[in-house]
């Protein structure tokens, strides 16, 4: 397994090296013209045009441009915004947060979704799988921004429980967590029953039962351990999907993040911004991915990894 | 475990599996119930004429977001457009895009995830790390360079406009269904009756078709039943930006994004979009649970 | 490379400072004033904290580079200039100069300078500290985004062009082109006293000057760059504190402000906001002491006027006008004025603001000019600007008409999506054709088009002044080589009004630029229309702030609540 784990780390160089191209690349390729929004309703001073065209490499050819780009990020310069801004410490300042977001609405889906999943997988047909099915058809057909909107203006302005948006603190993420975490909640809960629902038919359940086992002992320990693991996978790939892509919730509940720097990096076309961001990302993804996959072997004793 | 191929039916005729779920679906109310739904919606998409007189773009701004009334039973949008003709209207463009593009991900994410999780070593390390790859690459990235590579004019024909949105949201969508896939299919792939299989000299692409596949679908069936209603929605954000579908296409996703300034005033913006959109996905999603049902091997 | 590491040592800081401020964070001070009003204990001098909705800068804090509303509004409460425009008129009256002596032609003017002011840092403000600044924004390898003003499009100093360098056929910068270092224009008689060369009559310029772009800079400032980004430093009433990015810029008042009137709120937090509804929900829980700009979330439905009951309002705005421009450059389509006339009947302004802004939230257009700048003239657009349907068929009638779908060009964020589909439904039900909306994703790239003169239907334009006069409103817009004529406008007969106007003062000048502003009613090649309202509001926390000529917050109006 050791060998495993460091060859999975090995992996690792070249997907940063194609991931790193393949964004730069694709921010290159965006049409329009970068500083055309900058000086409102008339063309920028040209000398003001040049300055940072050649500043940011703009004019040279892509490959040239890239592996600029890559050499100074080796030495460990990720360069700056177009503002001039440090892209390395705006990543210090906003990882943290997203983090902390990420995992907050993580452990809201993981928690709710998997008891909810369980509660309606064991009783098709019953109550909570009612519930279940009625609460993700809303937060399918409701989109983020209306569903924050509302819990923002319910919870926040009118009930006052919840700050009304981010001041810092952990506790004025949690409302944001909900809201973020409500739609993957909908997807975990209905793999947690499709699986529960699957494993409670095989044989082994079956002959658990009628040792006669109790039914409580019988899911908890063998029928969802099983299950977990579709619900495992969907989770370590949601936990990417989180980091990047919480643009409505940030904006709503003003949350300076990793997912409005990549949004505001695409429109201002700042190549470095977005691959530095879309990076840091990938590299949380794949060690979250490579700890899910070594999950497996903990899950399903069958599977090992060689 | 050698009880579950046909083990139960001893008959004289030799019945494939779809031949026996076939059977079961057709008796089965969830089936018959969401296949009954969906037929209506296609109805809809197709000869939208039948369920509406009014003309979807017909508009008078003096009536904008007039709520429900005799006249318009949804009420009227912004642009003061009967809300009930435009949602009408709005099926075909929505139930496309949400359709096609889930089945573009659930296709190209199975076939890599299965090959990935099955073959394991090098095969796994290669396919995995490019679905990493493509996993970062952010969807409004990404969908704007696929819009923009291919833009579309007033005179494109809706069709290819809703091809693109499709190809734009399904070249990056595919990634979770691939690691869905594969690990279900590392799990299967260690169950006693593949091992079997493999032991009696099956050939790679029938095990995978006949015994892994089958067993290892269901968590991707889940996923894609839920994530066509996101399609759908995600669609209007592209549209929105100007990139996406552009009217005179009609589409709920559109509806939906119009609604967002709108929904304390005037809730009925979003309510009737959404509520269509909610009873798509729910017959799909009782469309999976039967289908899935039907073709799980256990239940024989 | 230099520059990089300089930005280097800027960013080590930096990350220092938050860290610092990450420490502290603990006493928790937003918009609570009971904290600080109770430790100064007396009616003397500024009391309490209040927070402001912001973006992030997008700029170092520099005036001759700041250009967007973001760090405009930081570098407007830091800096007084010579000349400061009145709140509520847009009036514009001394402020650090004692006096602005024009010769008969005005072509030259000698600044007096009063004595008293100083930076932030100690230095004082002296003649020097204007002509150096005025230098360093004008010379083209600084490449200053506030460059143009000191050009012909602004206030056209004398020498300018050899300090700006020249650009060749393709528009680029070329090298070395840049002979002079200080314009010839500008002279220091002694400590307090400088005169003005301008290239050509202009008898607006005591007025263009009080824009940012002409604030005095200290010396320190030409020193050490990198330590003036770090903490800029300016001679107004409220002087840096720190930078938070991405969440707060904060200012303090300036103890030794020498103008008046003196601020009355000592701590100023800019709260950045990258979603408007975010700040509007916060004012609404009184989490925000002050919002400029109620967003479309609130205006819809007139939600804000019952979530702000007693603490917000709205007044018309005197700065900023909303057009339809039609290209004529690039394509022979629109060549017909009567064309664009009935295009105009067509558009039902009042119908269309209902819908896409809230009814009365918005003003329809008759002028070219918005109400409130001298020099404007009711109804100058006459019967063009008034949506009459029948006169919009007649008229159309009588022209080739549109070829196919009639299309009209805007980015579709900031609300502008709403209107453009409004204003086809209009002209749709009013003209019978098709029309829709042809959108780029952002302003970024609608704006690339519009520069690159690509878009050959009509297009949204919208413009800010820069400065309070009727000049601002014509001159750049729509002479032939204005820098901001989108359309490729040109009538001979508008430029020399303009330029007549520009050397003449008072009612004559106004006469001209409303003489100028007839030729676009009867070309029409620009469709009004509507002027903005301003709608903002404020917490429990606050008194009523007054808000400056340009629609934003004025900082020395700004007072906690007892």
């Amino acid at each position: 397994m050791g060998r495993y784990v460091v060859q999975r780390l090995g992996q690792m160089v070249p997907v940063v090296i194609g991931t790193t191209f393949l964004i730069y690349a694709l921010v290159w390729a965006l049409p329009g013209d970068p500083f055309a929004a900058r000086c409102g309703d008339r063309p920028c001073p040209q000398n003001y045009v040049d300055r940072m065209t050649a500043e940011y490499n703009l004019d040279d050819p892509l490959p040239i441009a890239y592996l600029q780009y890559m050499g100074k990020l080796l030495t460990g310069d990720f360069g700056q915004t177009f503002s001039g801004a440090s892209i390395a410490a705006e990543l210090a300042q906003r990882y943290p947060i997203t983090l902390q977001l990420t995992l907050l609405a993580i452990l809201v889906e993981v928690v709710i979704g998997v008891a909810a999943g369980v509660l309606a997988g064991i009783r098709r047909g019953g109550f909570v799988d009612n519930l279940v099915l009625v609460s993700t058809l809303v937060v399918v057909s409701i989109p983020v921004f209306v569903l924050g909107l509302l819990a923002q203006v319910t919870f926040g302005v009118r009930l006052g429980w919840f700050p009304v948006t981010s001041d810092g603190s952990l506790y004025s993420l949690v409302l944001p967590a909900v809201v973020l975490g409500s739609l993957s909640l909908a997807f975990v809960a209905r793999l947690v029953r499709a699986n529960l629902v699957e494993n409670l038919r095989t044989d082994y359940v079956r002959t658990a039962i009628a040792k006669g086992l109790p039914r409580q002992r019988v899911i908890g320990v063998h029928t969802l351990r099983n299950s977990l693991i579709p619900v495992v996978t969907f989770v370590g790939a949601d936990f990417g999907g989180l980091l990047g892509g919480a643009v409505v919730v940030e904006g709503i509940f003003n949350i300076p993040g990793v997912g409005n720097m990549i949004f505001r990096g695409i429109n201002a076309h700042e190549g470095a911004t977005v691959t530095a961001a879309v990076t840091v990302l990938v590299l949380v993804f794949m060690i979250v991915n490579l700890l899910v996959d070594l999950l497996y072997a903990v899950l399903d004793p069958r599977i090992r990894h060689v | 475990m050698s009880r579950r191929r046909g083990g139960g039916h001893a008959a004289a005729v030799p019945r494939s599996l779809a031949g026996d779920a076939w059977r079961d679906l057709r008796r089965s109310p969830l089936f018959v119930g969401s296949a009954a739904i969906i037929l209506v919606l296609v109805a809809m998409a197709a000869v939208p004429g039948l369920f509406t007189n009014a003309d979807p773009r017909a508009c008078d701004l003096a009536y904008s977001r007039q709520p429900p009334s005799g006249d318009a039973w949804f009420g009227y949008d912004l642009q003061g457009c009967d809300m009930y003709a435009r949602t009408i209207y709005g099926a075909r463009a929505s139930i496309l895009v949400g359709v096609l593009t889930t089945v573009v991900i659930a296709v190209v994410g199975s076939v890599v995830g299965m090959f990935a999780g099955y073959h394991g070593g090098r095969v796994d390390a290669l396919l995995s790390r490019f679905t990493d790859m493509f996993f970062a690459v952010p969807m409004l990235l990404g969908a704007i360079i696929v819009l923009a590579t291919f833009p579309s004019t007033i005179d494109t024909p809706s069709w290819q406009t809703i091809g693109k949105v499709v190809l734009a949201l399904g070249v990056l969508g595919w990634t979770t269904v691939a690691r869905l896939m594969r690990s279900t299919v590392i799990q299967v792939k260690q169950s006693d009756y593949v091992q079997a299989a493999r032991g009696l000299g099956a050939g790679s692409r029938r095990v995978l078709l006949r015994h892994v596949l089958p067993n290892a679908v269901a968590p991707v069936v889940v996923y894609s039943t839920i994530i066509l209603g996101v399609f759908v929605v995600l669609e209007a954000t592209l549209s929105f930006l100007g990139i996406g579908l552009q009217a005179p296409v009609i589409s709920w996703g559109i509806a939906i994004s119009d609604a967002r300034a709108y929904i304390r005033q005037s809730p009925h913006m979003l309510l009737f979009p959404g509520a269509f959109l909610s009873v798509t996905v729910l017959a799909f999603i009782m469309l999976g649970d039967a289908v899935r049902d039907a073709f799980d091997p256990r239940l024989r | 490379m230099r520059g990089s590491t300089r930005r280097g040592a800027v960013v080590a800081a930096a990350v220092g400072l938050t860290l610092v401020l990450a420490a502290c964070g603990g006493d928790d001070d937003g918009g609570d004033d009971s904290g600080s009003g109770g430790d100064g204990g007396s009616s003397e001098g500024p009391t309490g904290s209040v927070s402001i909705n912001s973006t992030q800068p997008e700029n170092p804090l520099i005036p001759t580079t700041t250009n967007e509303v973001g760090g405009g509004n930081i570098v407007d409460a830091m800096w007084t200039g010579l000349v400061s425009y009145d709140s509520a008129t847009g009036e514009p009256g001394l402020a650090v100069a004692e006096s602005i002596e024009p010769n008969e032609d005005f072509t030259q003017f000698t600044i007096t300078i009063k004595d008293g002011w100083t930076f932030h840092d100690g230095s004082p403000v002296t003649a020097q500290s204007f002509v150096d600044a005025w230098n360093f924004g004008a010379y083209g390898p600084n490449a200053q985004l506030n460059q143009y003003f000191f050009g012909p499009d602004g206030a056209n100093i004398a020498g300018y062009d050899a300090v700006a360098g020249q650009t060749d056929d393709t528009g680029a910068f070329v090298e070395g082109s840049a002979t002079a270092e200080t314009m010839s224009g500008l002279e220091v008689v002694d400590e307090s006293t400088f005169t003005v060369t301008l290239g050509s009559p202009n008898s607006l310029f005591e007025t263009i000057i009080g824009y940012s772009a002409f604030y005095p800079m200290p010396e320190s400032f030409f020193t050490d760059q990198a330590a003036f980004i770090e903490h800029p430093v300016g001679n107004g009433p409220f002087e840096f504190v720190e930078e938070v990015p991405n969440t707060s810029i904060n200012l303090t008042a300036f103890a030794d402000y020498a103008g008046d009137p003196k601020p009355q709120v000592e701590n100023i937090e800019y709260r950045v906001y990258a979603d408007l509804d975010a700040a509007y929900a916060d004012v609404v829980a009184n989490q925000l002491d002050i919002l400029d700009k109620i967003p479309p979330v609130g205006l819809a439905g007139d939600v804000w006027k019952t979530d702000l009951e007693g603490r917000s309002a709205s007044e018309p705005l005197t700065t900023r006008f909303t057009s339809m421009t039609f290209p004529l450059t690039n394509t022979e389509a629109w060549a017909d004025p009567n064309l664009r006339k009935a295009i105009s009947l067509a558009i039902d302004r009042e119908a269309v603001i209902a819908a896409a802004y809230g009814p009365g939230n918005y003003v329809p257009a008759n002028s070219w000019v918005p109400p409130g700048n001298d020099g404007y003239v009711e109804g100058t657009c006459g019967e063009w600007c008034e949506f009459d349907a029948t006169k919009a068929q007649e008229l159309y009638a009588q022209t080739a008409g549109v070829q196919g779908t009639l299309l009209i060009s805007s980015n579709s964020d900031g609300g502008h999506r709403e209107w453009v589909e409004a204003a086809c439904t209009s002209i749709r039900e009013t003209l019978g054709i098709d029309c829709q909306g042809d959108y780029d994703p952002d302003f970024g790239s609608f704006r690339a088009r519009v520069n690159a003169n690509e878009i050959t239907n009509p297009f949204r334009t919208g413009w800010v002044a820069d400065y309070p006069s009727i000049q601002n409103f014509l001159a750049p817009l729509y002479t032939s080589n204005g820098s901001a004529n989108d359309g490729g406008y040109s009538n001979p007969q508008f430029d020399e009004l303009i330029r007549q106007a520009a050397g003449l003062e008072g009612q004559e000048a106004l006469d001209l630029y409303n003489q100028a502003e007839s030729l676009l009613s009867e070309d029409m090649a620009i469709i009004p229309l509507w002027y903005d309202n301003g709608q903002r509001g404020w917490s429990t926390n606050v008194n009523e702030p007054q808000f400056t000529w340009k629609g934003y917050v004025d900082p020395l109006s700004i007072s906690v609540q007892n």
